[in-house]
């Protein structure tokens, strides 16, 4: 589907005067020395604007329609995926996708956040916006993993969880409650990767890992900008001044230190322009923190991960 | 000029004593709007005496009511927020740290401690929402789970009495990790077999919700609580209709299955006492 944010359009423009170019050449008329000048500016011109980009520009970017989601990253990194369905008590949630595959010949157990990229899709996985059968769904995957001794990695992209009436009648704060302190108990690796939008309890329900990555341009933050905005300023439409204060990208997280272990690098303008590279990048830092996780027995698992999370602390002491 | 002369002196306010009426003699009840002599509420536990709403308290007159007088030990009480991210909306939040400060209470939203019910040990925590919104950041995360642990090291129950807007934005994605590390510190109550009972008071919303205050072995309501995940005005907003009378009070969390019981503030010490003894064997 073609879609660009504002920021993107001049170098798209650069690319498709590349593409007519091309078609326009033949045996007598040769376009290659402009080709290769207008490839190299656009190539300068994507890192020009890359570099610079605003918090706010970083969450659009998280929320880009074209980034791989959770089925995608394991359409191109595991193979051998079954999916499950349902809690056992109300029914399936299409927003959290749960299941098994492996990763380079190793079973493991893989669980995230899905969203739509058509409409119907999008209604269909309710915008990646989970009711509390998607979070208990989860959990009872997780413990089956926990149960046959299979790592767990889980896959984070959602606006947040569903604020819905029946989300309340459900226990929405249950489920997320419930899964925050189970994940703490879980005797076998987590790894968590925020691909996209880390959108609060909503993400943090199945983001208590050992290891907690974040992709290049994702976001990770206690509430949206726009919903920080509308709170804080009393005006829905300050989001970005709001991204702003919130600190909420990658790098921003990465520099308080203990909150995320690792950013995984992802293509020039962004993981949507290269999936099949931002995929290889994910397997290879997913493949290395597994190797280290599994020389830990279950008891040390349970406990650097407590450790990890206990550590989160910034306060001043009076003596 | 002067065609039309008053031929009366214009008529002045006549100069009246005003009744002075020191504030706060009066309250008016936010439930039934009635008007009712301050002290009265105040003698009824800060209930109203004619339809029993239940208004907010303090952390340290919940602590009065609840706790054997004079057995309450204050842990942590020299902890506060720091602004880290340097984080500015209208104020800037050290601003916001040091206006709440200045009006009283504790260091920060929550007030932790030891003392005894009836005699029997426990861990207590206490939100005061007069402080931020009872919003809960760093100090409030760190104190509860500080509590948590004194009472695995004690081998006490634990008690936290909520009243909180949920996670503090302004320590953004450090306030959203409090959920997970109170959370991960009752698994290890929970498996020490240790009783830890929540009880839910007027507003409890957000994170705290959506982390311990909905993980209690017991839950327990004040009645007419507000206690839910998306705050009301959320909820309206994304399904753009006005949202059932009674929505996300206590009465409709027990109809649900989400609160155990709802116990009225009077008899809250009695029915504690009882359901930690009975835990405790005691």
């Amino acid at each position: 589907m073609q879609f660009y944010l504002e920021f993107e359009k001049p170098i798209v423009e650069l690319e498709q005067k590349i593409r007519e170019l091309r078609e326009y050449s033949t045996d007598k008329v040769d376009f290659s020395g402009e080709i290769k000048k207008l490839e190299k500016k656009a190539e300068k011109l994507r890192e020009e604007i890359f570099t610079n980009l605003t918090r706010w520009q970083r969450t659009q970017l998280a929320r880009h329609i074209n980034r791989p989601f959770t089925l995608d990253y394991i359409q191109m990194n595991f193979t051998e995926w079954f999916e499950l369905h349902g809690d056992r008590n109300f029914r399936d949630d299409p927003a959290i996708v749960c299941g098994f595959a492996r990763l380079d010949g190793e079973p493991c157990c893989v669980i995230g956040h899905q969203k739509g990229r058509d409409t119907k899709e999008k209604v269909y996985r309710n915008f990646g916006m989970p009711n509390p059968e998607g979070y208990r769904k989860a959990l009872r995957v997780m413990q089956m993993a926990d149960q046959f001794g299979l790592p767990i990695f889980t896959f984070v992209d959602t606006p947040g969880a569903f604020p819905g009436i029946g989300a309340e009648e459900r226990g929405q704060a249950e489920a997320i409650a419930r899964n925050l302190r189970e994940m703490a108990a879980i005797k076998v690796p987590i790894i968590v990767t925020v691909t996209g939008e880390g959108g609060s309890g909503g993400a943090l329900a199945i983001a208590v890992g050992n290891r907690v990555l974040m992709m290049e341009y994702s976001v990770y933050s206690v509430i949206s900008p726009e919903g920080c905005a509308a709170i804080l300023w009393s005006d829905g439409t300050k989001g970005p001044q709001a991204a702003e204060a919130l600190k909420l990208t990658a790098q921003d997280i990465m520099a308080l230190g203990n909150v995320i272990d690792e950013v995984i690098a992802e293509p020039t303008g962004g993981a949507h322009t290269d999936a099949k590279k931002a995929a290889e990048n994910v397997k290879k830092v997913l493949k290395r923190h597994l190797a280290e996780l599994k020389k830990l027995s279950p008891e040390e698992l349970v406990e650097q991960r407590y450790q990890k999370f206990r550590a989160m602390t910034k306060v001043e002491e009076a003596q | 000029m002067g065609w039309f002369k008053k031929s009366k002196a214009p008529i002045t306010p006549v100069e009246t004593k005003k009744v002075q009426m020191p504030e706060g003699i009066w309250t008016k009840c936010k439930n039934c709007n009635e008007i009712i002599y301050t002290k009265e509420i105040e003698r009824n536990l800060n209930v109203c005496p004619k339809c029993d709403y239940h208004f907010r308290i303090s952390a340290r007159e919940r602590i009065d009511l609840v706790l054997d007088t004079g057995s309450f030990i204050e842990m942590d009480a020299g902890m506060v927020s720091i602004d880290f991210l340097e984080f500015k909306d209208s104020k800037k939040y050290k601003d916001r740290i040091k206006a709440a400060l200045k009006k009283g209470g504790g260091g920060d939203a929550v007030v932790c401690g030891e003392g005894t019910i009836d005699g029997l040990p426990v861990v207590v925590s206490v939100f005061d929402f007069g402080f931020m919104g009872g919003s809960m950041g760093s100090v409030v995360g760190e104190k509860i789970t500080r509590a948590i642990e004194k009472g695995l090291e004690k081998r006490s129950p634990v008690l936290v009495f909520s009243s909180s807007g949920g996670a503090r934005m302004q320590e953004s994605i450090l306030s959203l990790m409090q959920m997970a590390k109170t959370s991960a510190a009752l698994a290890k109550l929970r498996a020490a077999g240790l009783p830890f009972i929540s009880v839910l008071t007027d507003p409890t919303t957000g994170g705290v919700t959506a982390s311990f205050a909905m993980l209690g072995d017991v839950n327990m309501a004040e009645p007419r609580a507000l206690i839910g995940f998306a705050g009301p005005r959320v909820i309206e907003q994304t399904i753009r209709q006005k949202l059932p009378d009674g929505f996300q009070r206590s009465e409709y969390l027990l109809e649900h299955g989400m609160v155990d019981m709802i116990v009225r503030r009077q008899e809250m010490k009695q029915r504690l006492s009882q359901v930690l003894r009975i835990f405790t064997r005691k």
